[in-house]
């Protein structure tokens, strides 16, 4: 797993501000060790989205807390602007994290109770001494608030008298007033009903165009990032299968498992939706404590051969800056029966 | 936990309040606690007679308008020894309960958030100090530092201290979980900041009750280690004591017990009353499944 998973984009060659190399995060438990993350390579450039995709108990989760270090890396490196944090004291750790925020799935358990909306957002500021004096304080709160469309009175309020929507909005405010360079979002929107989705999905958007930021985007389906993403990868089992970006996975697929992920999204159209064929996958994601011999994916694969038992296929290029960890990546169309793409271009 | 961090603290406060009005018996038992502050503030002016005014010609005897709680063996008028007594129980029960409060939560504190080593070394050594039956303990502790007003403080001070440390310790193990400390970490919050700022006002709750309670048992422990003689010495007054002298005289004159008795009785009932008031409005556990799912959306 020398390569990358994620290449730069050819256009403008922009610093990477964070990436994850060869990361393992194994968690020791009662039943074995647990490889949540294993083998993972990641680099993030400034301004760009990173869509990270995968079920649950992929380690997609896991790789975007790594990148925080709030889970410790069993074995490989976590870089941030350029520096090795992999072994850094919390102490030390504690200026970092200005650099790289996040926002959390659950937005009303990610904000304490007890504590203001105003107080929640000014934490970074206070943490980090960015504003000195309570009244400079408030008035940057207030501007992070006008930033996330909320408005300034809120400020004073708690988080249980708030819906969904604006409490997110608040987890996203609090995650901008550090200013930092990465923002990871795990899952953001998840949690949310489908009219708030969008709204938030809109002010991520208009944020990024804003203000320049940069995204690692982590969601459980391909439809819900490949609007916003530059680039995307796939996980499966602790691994990465599958990198490129939108338009090339969306077109074709050259791993199974993604093709499999495409082939469940329903297609708006009622013709090409009957016409279609779907991939079903059958059993459960084997245990990351006990993964499979050879590909990880092979127990669920609808094409797995006698081969893929033996060998554990590393990512390979298959078109440029699009890469798959499949022994077959080559070989011809996927099963992926929708005869054309539903998007034509990758991102916005 | 998730039920106490559905409410604010300002909503919180209005409940309690509004629960210690509408509930009798909570009410009552606020009423004699305050009742019981003023006697113990202004007790020595409120007294009709002095603490230790002897008077040999009106020895033992039974309560009249003139002694509401009669006469003790040396003549001394027992209500306002009483009263005046009242100041050393809330003086112990206060101090003590602040030591185990203060020092409990503490080691509390510390043991369940960085766990590991340290909260087996710290939790340890309160099992130790919880295994001994509480007046054993005092008692123990009396006898290394001698007998006195402070000295018991001390004592009840640390028999106390481990349920102050297991209540802390629970709340911070199941509050360390959540995703907002996990969020403060994320920000770069230190240590210190979160455990004050962000786990110890969700574990206020059942910490205010366990105080309310503790603060009877502390008064109570207080009156036996008086009675045993170790705690507050002659001639000064304490309820305790008062029992002791007392009981030499059960059969000719009753009030010398009875009404000592009654004032340990009264406040460790009130003490009791509303602690069991103040878990019934913050403590989740309590809560009904209609009341929690209702306070936390």
């Amino acid at each position: 797993m020398t390569e990358y998973a994620a290449v730069p984009r050819q256009r403008e060659p922009a610093e990477v501000v964070a990436e994850l190399d060869r990361l393992n995060v194994w968690f020791p438990t009662r039943a074995g060790v647990v490889r949540a993350v294993d083998g993972v390579s990641l680099r993030i450039r400034r301004g760009e989205t990173l869509g990270l995709v995968g079920e649950s108990g992929s380690g997609k989760s896991t790789a975007g807390l790594a990148l925080l270090r709030l889970v410790d890396p069993s074995a490989g490196t976590v870089r941030v602007a350029g520096q090795d944090v992999t072994r850094w004291s919390r102490r030390r750790l504690r200026a970092l994290r200005r650099r790289v925020a996040m926002v959390f799935q659950d937005p009303q358990a990610s904000l304490d109770p007890r504590r203001t909306i105003g107080a929640s957002i000014a934490e970074p500021l206070i943490v980090h001494r960015l504003v000195d004096g309570a009244a400079a304080r408030r008035q940057r709160v207030a501007e992070l608030l006008d930033l996330v469309g909320l408005r300034r009175e809120l400020a004073d309020r708690h988080p249980h008298e708030l819906s969904g929507g604006q409490r997110q909005r608040v987890g996203i405010a609090r995650a901008l007033a550090g200013e930092p360079d990465l923002i990871v979002l795990d899952e953001p929107i998840a949690s949310l009903d489908l009219s708030v989705q969008a709204q938030i999905m809109n002010l991520l958007r208009r944020l990024q165009r804003d203000l320049g930021l940069t995204y690692l985007f982590i969601a459980h389906d391909l439809a819900a990032v490949e609007h916003m993403s530059d680039r995307l990868a796939v996980m499966y089992l602790g691994r990465i299968v599958e990198t490129g970006t939108p338009a090339q996975i969306w077109r074709r697929p050259a791993h199974p498992y993604t093709a499999a992920l495409l082939s469940a999204i329903p297609v708006a159209d009622p013709q090409v939706e009957r016409r279609r064929r779907r991939i079903i996958l059958r059993g459960d994601v084997p245990s990351p404590v006990d993964p499979p011999a050879g590909c990880r994916f092979r127990t669920r694969c609808p094409q797995a051969r006698a081969e893929c038992a033996e060998t554990d296929p590393v990512l390979v290029e298959v078109d440029p800056g699009h890469r798959a960890a499949c022994l077959f990546a080559g070989d011809a169309v996927r099963a992926m029966s929708v005869t054309e793409p539903r998007r034509a271009g990758g991102s916005d | 936990m998730s039920e106490t961090t559905g409410r604010s603290s300002e909503g919180q406060l209005r409940r309690t309040l509004s629960a210690l009005r509408h509930d009798p018996l909570a009410f009552t038992g606020s009423a004699v606690l305050v009742l019981l502050v003023v006697v113990g503030v202004a007790g020595t002016w409120l007294a009709p007679a002095g603490v230790n005014e002897v008077d040999v010609d009106r020895m033992l005897q039974a309560p009249s308008w003139a002694h509401p709680f009669g006469t003790d063996e040396l003549g001394r008028d027992v209500l306002s020894r009483v009263m005046i007594a009242a100041r050393v129980s809330l003086q112990v029960g206060l101090v003590s309960v602040g030591i185990a409060l203060t020092v409990g939560t503490t080691l509390g504190l510390l043991a369940g958030y960085y766990r590991g080593w340290l909260d087996n070394v710290l939790m340890r050594c309160m099992d130790v100090l919880f295994a001994f039956p509480v007046l054993l303990l005092a008692v123990a502790i009396v006898a290394v530092l001698g007998p006195g007003l402070l000295t018991a403080t001390i004592a009840v001070g640390v028999v106390y201290t481990p349920i102050f440390a297991r209540v802390t310790r629970a709340g911070v193990l199941s509050v360390r979980e959540q995703v907002f400390v996990r969020a403060a970490i994320s920000i770069g919050a230190s240590d210190l900041r979160i455990m004050r700022r962000h786990v110890l006002p969700n574990i206020a709750a059942p910490l205010i009750v366990q105080t309310s309670l503790s603060l009877a048992f502390a008064i109570l422990s207080e009156a036996a280690l008086s009675f045993l003689g170790l705690g507050v010495q002659p001639p000064e007054p304490a309820w305790g004591r008062m029992l002791y002298d007392g009981r030499g005289f059960v059969t000719e004159a009753w009030w010398l017990g009875v009404f000592p008795g009654a004032a340990i009785f009264l406040t460790v009932l009130a003490f009791n009353l509303v602690g069991d008031a103040l878990r019934d409005v913050l403590d989740p556990r309590q809560l009904t499944v209609s009341e929690a799912r209702r306070s936390s959306t």
